[in-house]
């Protein structure tokens, strides 16, 4: 029985799981989730792809803000970048959507490249405020670029189709969403096992030592907007998919602080909190539509102040957890692990 | 005078007639980053808050100016209170995303209290000035933007005097200039904090009450205005009270000019987007604003 963490060797000090519980509860996991589209009504079905398609969205931006300590307001613009490379190339270009999101991710990661540019000689407050204006500029870019993207009329996306399947119900985009979450999530967990992952965590512990070691800032500063942008790309596309029209008022301002407050509550700098962060945000309204559903009894006016009542908790969340719980819903997760861990022998 | 010049004088006008309401709510958040570092993003919630607070005593409680106004400005106060006490002060120290997130979380109560109170429809606000233009030379001039901007001179002069006469106002310079300095000087730090959030607070609020009255009715779109906060500060310079004043009125100018001759260039919009493409210029050329303290670290 195990009562402690103790490594031996390199080898035992780089593996992901210690024990094989995790492993374990992850296959448990993954075969609920292979069943679940058979059972759950279409309502959570819908709910989960949303889930998806968050988690892989607040995976991107953990790796520029909670791993790269790049501070990045402007998320909402890269998943509408990718939302809409997405639908263009294949509403114009006649893509099929294998294609089209790839790509898609390819553009959104040149897009992030770009908005990048100003963190090689901004950082914090200041690179908050550059890509909060970069937002802006991006979102105007979209509500007038109408050849393309028909303004603030929006796209309709094509039906996806797999094999001559059409992925045309919930059930059917919840294997799509969740086939790129399974890899995105692993993708992310290694690469902070890597030289890029661990020159990351470097710039963002101290950008000026990380330098002196030896760290290219200009080289993974952009990296880590490259890689976190193509995510938000892999996310908007899912995005487009999941709910068929996109316009430009879905990837609001409103959006990329939802995203901030997913890796706030989940976690910053754990891909687990990513997960958790993405299932509490979601959730959230739907909890409160619940509750409303059942208060119309006795309140009948319940459904008109929900989404009063979702900024109100929402922002109580975000102040709650910043100041009891700054790292976050994997920290609470890691504490009652580790207390069952070492039961009874706890201390 | 021809027409152009007509044209572009009453575009420069409004300009600075909402400049001057930028001035003010760059003024509140020059003021908190100066003594606490902290920066505020929800300014446009604070000015809601003014707004909303203000039409709900004139209107449908039916007090007249003189009392509705310190109620207001009353309640001001004590939401700069609560926010500085209850939610920034636990949180100094803490890293720069806690805090700007924290203010995102204020910013979302905020809407959020205000949404479920009185509902999200439109508001007509008081007439609080005759809508009746008169003629500035050639230039046809709406008494509301005139008023706001005489406001906002009386405002801002007001508080010029309060920083550099009275005691408390010179206990924020000190702060603001140096904390340590001015802590073993007598200076009541944690005071100041709270200050500099009320006095945010207010000008915030008298913001919205001009805001309101320039518009005419006080909606949830007030608080998008609000972001106009940043490119005014970063092109003034974020600890620069001048700089905030100068940039509010530049920018105000700025957005009408740029709307005015590219809208019909461009088709649209320019007005909301000119200033953030001014922003980010700024920012990568000269990142401490026309005034700032050149401090900014460059990696």
């Amino acid at each position: 029985m195990q009562c402690g963490g103790f490594r031996i060797s390199y080898r035992g000090d780089e593996r992901i799981f210690d024990t094989a519980v995790p492993i374990v509860g992850i296959v448990l996991v993954l075969a609920v989730l292979a069943v679940v589209p058979y059972h759950a009504t279409t309502y959570w079905l819908d709910v989960m792809n949303r889930i998806g398609i968050a988690i892989i969205g607040a995976i991107g931006l953990n790796i520029l803000v909670g791993y790269t300590g790049q501070i990045s307001i402007g998320h909402a613009a890269f998943l509408a970048v990718g939302a809409y490379a997405t639908a263009i190339l294949e509403i114009n270009a006649g893509l099929p959507f294998y294609l089209a999101i790839p790509l898609a991710a390819l553009i959104t990661a040149g897009f992030g490249l770009i908005f990048g540019i100003p963190s090689l000689r901004l950082k914090g407050l200041y690179l908050a405020i550059a890509t909060l204006a970069a937002h802006f500029i991006a979102t105007y870019g979209i509500i007038h670029w109408e050849r393309l993207t028909n303004g603030v009329l929006g796209l309709m996306v094509p039906t996806a189709t797999v094999f001559g399947i059409p992925l045309d119900s919930d059930a059917r985009v919840f294997y799509l969403i969740f086939a790129l979450v399974i890899p995105a999530t692993f993708f992310a967990k290694n690469l902070f096992r890597t030289r890029v992952g661990r020159a990351f965590i470097a710039i963002r512990d101290r950008d000026v030592a990380a330098g002196v070691m030896g760290v290219s800032l200009y080289r993974y500063k952009l990296l880590a907007f490259v890689i976190s942008s193509a995510y938000a790309g892999v996310a908007g596309g899912l995005m487009a998919h999941h709910s068929r029209i996109i316009f430009p008022d879905a990837f609001s301002l409103l959006v990329a602080i939802d995203y901030l407050a997913m890796i706030i509550i989940g976690g910053l700098g754990s891909i687990l909190g990513c997960i958790f962060g993405a299932i509490f945000m979601t959730l959230l309204p739907e909890v409160l539509k619940l509750g409303a559903t059942s208060l119309t009894g006795v309140y009948p006016n319940a459904f008109g102040v929900i989404a009063s009542a979702r900024d109100i908790v929402f922002g109580f969340a975000v102040i709650f957890f910043l100041m009891y719980e700054p790292l976050g819903l994997a920290r609470i997760w890691v504490r009652i692990r580790s207390y069952w861990k070492l039961w009874p022998y706890a201390y | 005078m021809g027409e152009h010049v007509v044209f572009m004088l009453q575009l420069i006008i409004t300009g600075i007639a909402v400049g001057g309401v930028y001035s003010l709510m760059a003024l509140g958040f020059v003021l908190i980053f100066k003594a606490s570092a902290v920066v505020n993003f929800g300014p446009g919630e604070l000015v809601l808050f003014g707004a909303y607070v203000s039409w709900a005593t004139i209107l449908p409680m039916k007090l007249p100016l003189y009392v509705a106004l310190p109620i207001t400005l009353g309640v001001a106060i004590l939401l700069g209170l609560v926010i500085e006490r209850g939610v920034l002060r636990p949180l100094i120290g803490e890293p720069i995303i806690s805090v700007i997130m924290v203010t995102f979380g204020v910013a979302s109560v905020i809407r959020g209290v205000l949404n479920m109170t009185w509902g999200s429809d439109t508001r007509p606000f008081p007439v609080l000035f005759s809508q009746e233009p008169f003629h500035l030379g050639p230039v046809p001039v709406s008494p509301v933007h005139l008023w706001s901007f005489v406001g906002v001179l009386v405002l801002l002069a007001g508080f010029s005097i309060f920083f550099k006469y009275s005691l408390t106002g010179m206990a924020m310079r000190a702060t603001a200039d140096n904390q340590q300095v001015a802590q073993s000087l007598g200076v009541s730090v944690k005071r100041v904090f709270a200050l500099s959030w009320c006095v945010a607070t207010v000008v915030s609020t008298l913001g919205g009450i001009i805001l309101g009255s320039v518009r005419g009715g006080v909606d949830f779109s007030l608080a998008d205005l609000g972001l106009k906060v940043f490119p005014v500060v970063i092109l003034g310079g974020l600890d620069s009270v001048a700089g905030a004043i100068i940039g509010g009125v530049l920018i105000g100018v700025l957005e009408n000019l740029s709307g005015g001759y590219l809208d019909p260039v461009l088709g649209g919009g320019v007005k909301e987007v000119a200033p953030f493409v001014v922003l980010v210029i700024i920012l990568m050329l000269r990142p401490y604003g026309l005034f700032g303290k050149v401090e900014i670290e460059r990696v």
